[in-house]
């Protein structure tokens, strides 16, 4: 695990990240931002002259993945941001992925042409035209080795299918569906098909007024392609089982922490919205993350989580100045490393937590231009929550709520992670010796 | 220079000194790689002209590596090309050459786009045919080993179609070699490959020695009927029925069956769907004796299974499966086995259910004949055509031809008439649409005096439907109910109501006054046409909207050819020629069209043609200028494209809007 290990960051973005994700491999790592752009990442191959460039992460392929549009039949801006992105299981030469806004899906192909063809029988090698009439062979192009050239194209373009803002996209085991959510349904696409999705979950209920809950996140079991959850603003995750019906309006499992009566607040509820849910790699758990912890839960035990880890519990005694400024609200994410034995999400003050899962230990980082030059050691942080501030201590007070860490994601074999603090990109990974 | 080399050694290449014959050879080649996707596709298509011109040689050596790796193209020009490389054989020298094709098609096979692919391992199969055995075994089976170890899914999945087509005519040791790749790929990490494998387990099955059949091919089924992904599971119930032919009756119950049974209970509805599904098929493969032991109680489960999509598909075999079933035991299975099943679904919770029902329980009365229609069946139909869900009712109505022939629809007529009311009433105009379908059928059936009496106020009704579609649906409606009940009955019951809509205020309804015209006008005949309609047409010239006054002009032309020829020269001609100076632009051009039409018939009948008005200008044709849409009544309701699954809601599809020529209408 990373915790308390010497990790090393370069800095490489611009604009507002909302989502980052690693491939299947770990090779190359994509981002998407606020303003549509998608970025993606390549690992560099070792080097043995450069040895200091092992893993390092270049921009390997640019491109707007979605543009503002306009709703004209409900006046509604549509916006740009990239809510998701997940790649597809690598199927020929070429990569894939979907990205998504509040309402359309895309799947991108990104490819690499490395071969021109040269030799044209109406033009000479200048490129000027030759008398037609002096023809008196015919040339077949040759391709020739050029510089590698990363072409990103849009293959399909799922529109129209959702009322509300998508939250999430899963792709699914078998490879041929994946899955979208907005707040109120969950939608089952074929990766083939654009025009046509299914209706697998709907909540919506026949008057808006009654609505008392909304799905926050939703995703596939890693392995069985007939299992997904969705998470609700209520802080229960439902388990699905779309083998035992087309409509899965009714779950199979159903997780819920009995509330402690003790620690209830006006906050309770909005605190206890499940902001995201995520399968360990083995898929016999899951984890969520609620405002002020990170539960892991066993799918074989729907009464309570066996684990709780508390982000910042600090946070506790300010949840009434962070409901004015609306910092309540925010969806943090959380990952799983490659052998589920770390998990990661983030905090405040460009913060974010590490939980060892075996040694029970826990860190918190920072994500800064000053404490992470290239190459130099991560130093854990401590919030100061009782009333003399030690030395490198940070009171709670002194945080700074615009800097957040919503995002982040781990490499599925190593030990790299890439953390989103707004628009900076950090990878930190193991110092080499 | 590159390429004069070449010049002159295949027999279509060119020779010699400027050859002006080859420059559209040379505009082909150079745009194999032009910017514009349309010009590329296009010179594809013509790659066979382009490999003509440069010989059997340079196709090989130049034209074919260029192909091989073009493959970074868009999916349509890939397409074109692996189409164009199945017919390839004979460009390239013939069979001995064929294997030269193989390579720009290996790499086409391996595409993420499966039609791309799908379409590349069709021309690989057409041109294995084309292989001597000789170079089967040295060219062709080696590429499908290649692709069947490939790295990536897609690879393994187009070898998964190859398997069988070099099967029959590779030696035996290369057969084995065949046989233990097939089996591999049955069991690939990725379920891609899986169902790949299992979708044409069938089709190998097919083409190997029965002892294999039994000895590998059924474990392979077995394991992939209980692969741990169930799009992979039901896939083999499609291969069961390619198995199952290849059987002995003995065979199927030990090798087969116990699989059978296990996906009829299968946990995974959608593999119980595919057994329902494929019904019919399995009935067929698995003869009569397995039907009645085993396929009749397993019908029974899928009919009365807790998923309706379950249900769904297996109400809709009921018929066949009574069709399939042997004659002399036809009429007593059904109705001890199957009839108790199917009372109960006629009340199934599930709408969709109960229309797969509907759509198909008419078929039923012909097997079981007059006495056991009426007493068991004729109920269900009544229950039915009562039933909530306006779709019941339609498919009910829509088949009522099977019963008719059986029964006779009187037995219904008390039941049908408030079915068909509430439906040409209902708030969809997709239903309304398809009752009004209905109408000459069941107008045929009921006879005329019922029909006056019942349902004639709904058919004038439907001409002043809100909706287009349906007014439309409407006017054609009259003309097929003229053609079956003659022209007296029109003249009594139909025109004088039509014609009486020529006064309304709506202009949509004086318009729908011309299309009735126009659509009654042949089958009423001269007498009618000329003393009855031709006024009001004529009158209707001078309404102030210019929506009316040129579909005037349009119907003048249209009736035209009815009427004689006094009534052209004297009544039809001075008001077009009124028209043809109108104001407005549109009813000057169709006025001046239908000038033109009617002298030209008055030319024909010799009449002297003094003054044809100005010569008719050519110009585009007006009816395909896109004109304003304006939308139909049900658009606004939610949002169109709301896709659900098909239980969900059927008719969710875009409501398709009015055409209506906007800018000069003024009322």
């Amino acid at each position: 695990c990373c915790c308390g290990r010497e990790l090393f960051s370069w800095r490489l973005h611009s604009d507002i990240i909302s989502t980052v994700e690693f491939n299947y491999s770990g090779d190359l790592l994509a981002t998407g931002d606020k303003g549509g752009r998608v970025v993606i990442f390549q690992r560099e191959q070792e080097n043995k002259s450069r040895p200091h460039s092992r893993g390092e992460y270049n921009v390997y392929s640019t491109f707007q993945s979605h543009e503002p549009e306009f709703d004209y039949l409900k006046s509604l801006e549509i916006e740009e941001k990239i809510n998701k992105i997940r790649w597809l299981p690598q199927q020929n030469a070429a990569h894939f992925l979907l990205s998504t806004n509040d309402k359309t899906i895309k799947l991108w192909k990104i490819s690499e042409r490395d071969k021109r063809a040269e030799g044209y029988n109406l033009k000479d090698e200048d490129g000027r035209l030759r008398d037609p009439f002096r023809i008196t062979a015919l040339r077949v192009p040759i391709l020739k080795p050029m510089d590698l050239m990363v072409e990103a194209s849009p293959r399909r373009i799922f529109a129209n299918a959702h009322t509300y803002h998508i939250n999430s996209i899963s792709v699914n085991s078998d490879h041929e569906t994946y899955l979208s959510a907005d707040d109120l349904r969950i939608n089952l696409w074929h990766l083939e098909i654009t025009d046509r999705s299914f209706n697998i979950v709907d909540i919506k209920p026949a008057n808006m007024e009654e609505l008392t809950e909304v799905i926050t996140a939703a995703e596939f079991h890693p392995h069985q392609c007939n299992v997904f959850v969705y998470s609700s603003s209520k802080g229960t995750i439902r388990l699905c089982d779309m083998r035992s019906s087309a409509l899965c309006d009714r779950h199979s499992k159903f997780f819920e922490e009995p509330e402690d009566p003790s620690s209830r607040s006006f906050f309770s509820e909005i605190i206890s919205s499940i902001s995201d849910v995520k399968f360990s790699h083995s898929g016999r758990y899951m984890m969520t993350r609620d405002y002020l912890s990170v539960k892991v839960w066993d799918l074989n035990m729907e009464s309570r989580p066996v684990e709780t880890h508390q982000v910042h519990e600090y946070l506790r005694s300010k949840l009434c100045s962070l409901y004015e400024n609306d910092c309540i609200f925010d969806k943090f994410e959380c990952c799983w490393n490659g052998s589920d034995s770390a998990i990661m999400t983030g905090s405040y003050n460009n913060f974010f937590r590490m939980f060892d899962r075996d040694t029970r230990r826990d860190v918190t980082l920072e994500a800064s231009r000053e404490s992470s030059k290239p190459r130099a050691s991560l130093k854990p942080r401590k919030v100061c929550t009782g009333g003399k501030r030690k030395k490198d201590e940070i009171s709670v007070d002194s945080l700074d709520f615009n800097k957040k860490i919503l995002h982040t994601a781990w490499h599925p074999a190593d030990n790299v992670i890439a953390v989103a603090a707004t628009n900076n990109l950090y990878i930190f990974q193991d110092k080499i010796n | 220079m590159a390429g004069a080399s070449g010049l002159g050694t295949g027999p279509g290449a060119a020779g010699g000194d400027g050859d002006d014959s080859l420059y559209p050879i040379a505009v082909l080649i150079d745009e194999l790689r032009n910017e514009d996707v349309q010009l590329r596709l296009n010179s594809i298509k013509k790659l066979s002209t382009i490999a003509l011109a440069l010989g059997v040689e340079r196709t090989r050596s130049e034209l074919l590596p260029f192909l091989t790796d073009t493959i970074y193209d868009e999916d349509e020009v890939l397409l074109a090309l692996a189409e164009q490389l199945g017919n390839f054989t004979g460009l390239v020298g013939g069979p001995d050459f064929a294997h030269c094709l193989l390579p720009p098609l290996e790499n086409l096979a391996t595409v993420e786009e499966t039609v791309v692919r799908d379409k590349a391992v069709e021309s690989l199969r057409q041109i294995s045919q084309e292989h001597t055995p000789v170079a089967l075994e040295a060219y062709f089976v080696p590429l499908v080993k290649r692709l069947a170890s490939g790295d990536w899914f897609t690879s393994r999945t187009s070898a998964c179609s190859l398997f069988s087509v070099c099967y029959p005519r590779a030696s035996n040791a290369v057969k084995a070699e065949i046989r233990q790749q097939f089996r591999s790929l049955c069991s690939d990490d990725t379920p891609m490959v899986r169902r790949a494998a299992a979708s044409k387990l069938g089709e190998f099955a097919k083409v190997l020695e029965l002892d294999s059949v039994k000895s590998e091919i059924v474990p392979l089924f077995t394991n992939l009927a209980s692969d741990e992904q169930d799009s992979v599971r039901l896939l083999a119930v499609e291969a069961c029925v390619s198995i199952a032919q290849l059987l002995s009756q003995d065979d199927l119950e030990t090798l087969v069956m116990p699989t059978l049974r296990q996906a009829v209970e299968d946990k995974s509805w959608r593999v119980r769907y595919m057994v329902a599904d494929k019904f019919s098929e399995l009935q067929k493969a698995m003869g009569p004796k397995i039907t009645l032991n085993d396929l009749i109680p397993a019908f029974q489960n899928l009919l009365k299974d807790c998923e309706a999509e379950v249900r769904a598909a297996a109400a809709h075999k009921v018929k066949e499966l009574g069709e399939n079933l042997p004659i002399e035991d036809r009429e007593t299975i059904i109705m001890n086995q199957i009839l108790p099943y199917i009372k109960e679904l006629v009340s199934d919770t599930n709408p969709h259910v109960k229309s797969a029902l509907a759509s198909v329980i008419m078929g039923l009365s012909t097997i079981l004949g007059k006495e056991n229609t009426i007493e068991h069946l004729l109920p269900l139909f009544l229950a039915q055509l009562k039933d909530e869900c306006p779709e019941v009712r339609l498919n009910i109505i829509s088949n009522l031809d099977c019963v008719n022939e059986v029964i006779g629809i009187r037995q219904l007529s008390q039941s049908l008439l408030p079915a068909i009311v509430e439906l040409a009433e209902d708030a969809k105009w997709r239903v309304r649409l398809a009752i009004i379908e209905y109408m000459p059928l069941l107008a045929g059936q009921l006879g005329v005096e019922f029909f006056d009496e019942k349902l004639n106020s709904l058919c004038m009704a439907w001409l002043v439907d809100h909706v287009y579609a349906i007014r439309e649906a409407a006017t054609n409606n009259l003309m097929k109910l003229v053609q079956k009940f003659g022209t007296e009955w029109a003249q009594n019951t139909i025109v004088p109501k039509v014609l009486v809509m020529a006064n309304d205020p709506n202009y949509l309804h004086r318009m729908t006054t011309l299309f009735c015209i126009n659509a009654l006008s042949e089958a009423c005949g001269q007498e009618i046409t000329t003393k009855q309609m031709l006024p009001i047409v004529l009158k209707m010239a001078g309404d102030q909207v210019a929506n009316v006054r040129f579909n005037v002009a349009k119907s003048l032309q249209k009736i035209g050819p009815i009427l004689d020829t006094n009534a052209l020269q004297g009544e039809v001609k001075p008001v077009l020629q009124k028209l043809g100076q109108d104001e407005d632009m549109d009813v000057k051009y169709f006025a001046q069209e239908a000038i033109s039409v009617v002298a030209q018939r008055l030319r024909k009948l010799d009449f002297p043609v003094k003054d044809s008005g100005e010569p008719s200008v050519p110009r585009a044709d007006k009816n395909h200028f896109p004109r304003p849409r304006v939308p139909g009544e049900d658009t606004g309701k939610g949002p169109v494209y709301q896709l659900h699954g098909d239980t969900r809601d059927t008719l969710a599809q875009l409501e398709i809007a009015e055409l209506v020529h906007f800018s000069q209408s003024r009322d």
